[in-house]
């Protein structure tokens, strides 16, 4: 009895710690992204600025299969959209290109080049800031196989590691050192973090699938700071981890939920942003969380939903400016630009 | 007529197919000819779903090379498409039109119901596209889950709301299941699972909703309309008008309920003088009468799959097999 007592008591002051947490005012603009009338957004699963303020949505659009193939192929399926600051739509960068299938993120480096993540093509593409192709990381499979395997679906080494290399299975996100490292979180099947240098050359793995130190459940975003430390974040272990450069386990920051997608802000003063962000099959939780890089929770902001500043399944944030926050949301079909008032 | 002149070359299934409700007075009308202008190269496929506006547009829901959406003018005269290549378009299942203009399009191979403006921009989905790469890497076979939750369809079939906007689901094929969610998409109740108890269902293909609330649910292969009140607690079952293929309830003060026993899309011959008429009834099930029949000529029904009974004597209805949608003016009073 006094033990169920002091388990309760417990439960209820971890609560209130959580309820603690301050809300941070925002506002936000649901309707900035003026759209051609003949082009629609799908689920909005990537959101990015350049440093023009231009806003780069990724977005899943719908694929199309070849029938009387040697095997059934799957093409296209996700498209990326530029609008400038205010909204207006600008371009479409990498029309029909072969690794848009279905996009997971888009983020923008320190040289305005856009990088995208296709968990179906299980490619990342590097364009320029005008959209000119530079490079790929990974291979798309020639045909998507049912059980995931074979058919040049990648990463078949030890279960929930990969073989080393940038064959990726399902990946999720890339972020960058300040040396312009590359670091992508291969998520799915893999559960790993795969380092290479700029020219696309592997460095190295880390990970596996568990609830371990350096472990994951599904890696599903990730982040660089300044000193070259990654934060990962680790949705079904409900935690970030945070690992040094060389992929060493630092530490782990929790009590934000399951970290969707996570973004640490430029500039001297930085923060973390974390989304508990609702499963598309539920309307609980999605409240975002900024942190300091230690963890330590300043506030938090939104809920899930379907109306203005509310949240369907956050995807992918953007915080270049830190007071100035993107939102792709998958559940939504739209990007919210959230503006807070700390 | 005695009855066994009427059923004796009517087959097991033909017989099963039959409405038990026989001696139903007909119902004069005409099919308006040449209704749809249609630009070069612009055909529609499948003829899902219909719809119209409070300026009488006319808004079709098709299964072409891709499901589209097209809105015409109250002349039949081609406007525009609506969410052209949009993520939610795979597999047309029923479209229609809210008190607002707002458009609803139903769509049972996205599992997703989306809510245009009268703008044609979406301002909401319900349910989600399921994920292709996940799809089809799942070893079991796609079905109705043990739980199906709150927010995701298998297979939804329709759409319908009260007076207080509050949205009903029918859902469908997978789920057997009506859903209701307040007007801003958050769930709110559920009733049914598969079976042929009052309140199950084995396939809720299509629903409607009248002025106090109730939700009229088209139990296809029960081959019953189910009636529910607004927190959808069961209330009453209609079972002599055949299999509801689609229900509509008219607006106005005197409501009234059309059912279509649809000649069925499996184009079996020898149900096709059974099946194919529209029942008109009052809300509690009084049968007025009913008009139609199976076939492909003009006034006649090849799979009827909607109604719009915006005007309870201007009905629009579209049709599987039959690549059209046709006008019909009703003539209650023998005029």
């Amino acid at each position: 009895m006094q033990r169920s007592l002091y388990v309760s008591l417990a439960l209820l002051s971890g609560s209130l710690l959580f309820a603690q947490a301050p809300e941070i005012p925002f506002d936000s603009a649901v309707t900035l992204l003026k759209l051609p009338a003949n082009l629609h957004l799908g689920e909005a699963a990537g959101v990015a600025t350049n440093s023009k303020g231009n806003i780069l949505v990724y977005t899943r659009t719908g694929e199309d299969g070849t029938m009387g193939g040697s095997r059934f192929f799957t093409h296209g399926g996700s498209r990326l959209f530029e609008f400038d600051s205010t909204g207006r739509y600008l371009h479409e960068v990498g029309a029909g290109i072969y690794g848009f299938m279905f996009a997971q993120t888009v983020r923008v480096d320190s040289q305005d080049n856009i990088w995208t993540v296709d968990r179906g093509a299980d490619v990342v593409i590097k364009f320029d800031s005008a959209g000119h192709f530079l490079m790929t990381l990974g291979r798309k499979p020639e045909s998507v196989n049912p059980a995931g395997s074979g058919g040049g679906r990648g990463g078949r080494g030890v279960p929930g590691q990969g073989i080393a290399g940038d064959n990726f299975n399902r990946p999720t996100d890339i972020a960058w050192d300040a040396a312009g490292d590359i670091f992508v979180s291969d998520a799915y099947t893999n559960a790993r973090i795969v380092k290479l240098d700029k020219s696309g050359k592997f460095i190295k793995t880390w990970g596996s699938r568990g609830a371990g130190q350096g472990q994951f459940d599904m890696p599903n975003s990730i982040a660089v700071d300044a000193q070259g430390n990654v934060y990962v974040a680790d949705l079904g272990n409900k935690r970030i981890q945070v690992f040094d450069n060389d992929g060493n386990f630092k530490t782990q920051l929790g009590d934000v939920g399951a970290p969707w997608t996570i973004c640490i802000t430029p500039g001297a003063h930085q923060y973390l942003y974390s989304s508990n962000s609702n499963p598309p099959d539920s309307m609980d939780n999605g409240e975002i969380y900024k942190m300091e890089l230690d963890g330590k929770i300043l506030g938090k902001f939104g809920t899930a939903g379907k109306l203005a500043k509310e949240f369907g399944t956050v995807n992918e944030i953007d915080c270049r400016n830190p007071n100035v926050l993107y939102a792709g949301e998958l559940t939504n079909w739209r990007v919210q630009k959230l503006t807070l008032h700390p | 007529m005695p009855l066994f002149a009427q059923t004796a070359n009517l087959t097991p299934a033909a017989l099963a197919s039959r409405a038990k409700a026989q001696n139903v007075p007909e119902i004069p009308y005409e099919s308006v000819p040449n209704l749809l202008k249609f630009p070069a190269n612009l055909y529609l496929g499948e003829g899902i779903g219909v719809a119209t506006n409070s300026k009488g547009h006319v808004f079709v829901y098709t299964r072409s090379q891709r499901t589209r959406l097209f809105e015409f003018d109250q002349k039949g005269n081609y406007l525009r498409e609506i969410g052209e290549g949009l993520y939610g378009f795979v597999f047309a299942h029923a479209v229609r039109v809210d008190s607002q203009d707002n458009i609803w399009a139903v769509d049972e191979g996205a599992n997703m119901i989306i809510k245009f403006n009268p703008e044609g921009r979406v301002v909401m989905t319900l349910g989600r596209r399921p994920e292709p790469t996940d799809a089809l890497a799942a070893s079991p076979p796609p079905g109705p889950a043990a739980n199906p939750g709150k927010y995701i369809f298998d297979r939804p079939t329709d759409v319908g709301w009260d007076a207080a906007g509050n949205i009903f689901v029918s859902d469908g094929y997978g789920n057997s299941r009506v859903v209701k969610y307040d007007k801003n998409g958050r769930f709110i109740a559920t009733v049914g699972s598969k079976g042929s108890e009052p309140g199950q269902f084995n396939l809720p293909h299509t629903l409607a909703v009248d002025a106090k609330g109730n939700v009229y649910v088209g139990d296809r292969s029960n081959r019953r309309i189910q009636v529910f009140d607004d927190d959808l607690t069961f209330k009453a079952i209609y079972d002599n008008v055949g299999a509801p293929w689609e229900v509509c309830v008219s607006p106005g003060p005197h409501q009234y309920l059309f059912s279509s026993n649809s000649f069925p899309d499996g184009n079996d011959s020898t149900l096709s003088t059974v099946t194919g008429e529209i029942y008109k009834m009052e809300l509690d099930g009084t049968i007025v009468g009913k008009f139609g029949k199976a076939g492909k000529q003009l006034g006649e029904f090849s799979g009827l799959h909607e109604i719009d009974c915006r005007n309870p004597d201007e009905l629009y209805i579209s049709e599987i097999q039959l690549w059209r949608v046709q006008k019909i003016n009703l003539h209650p009073n023998g005029k």
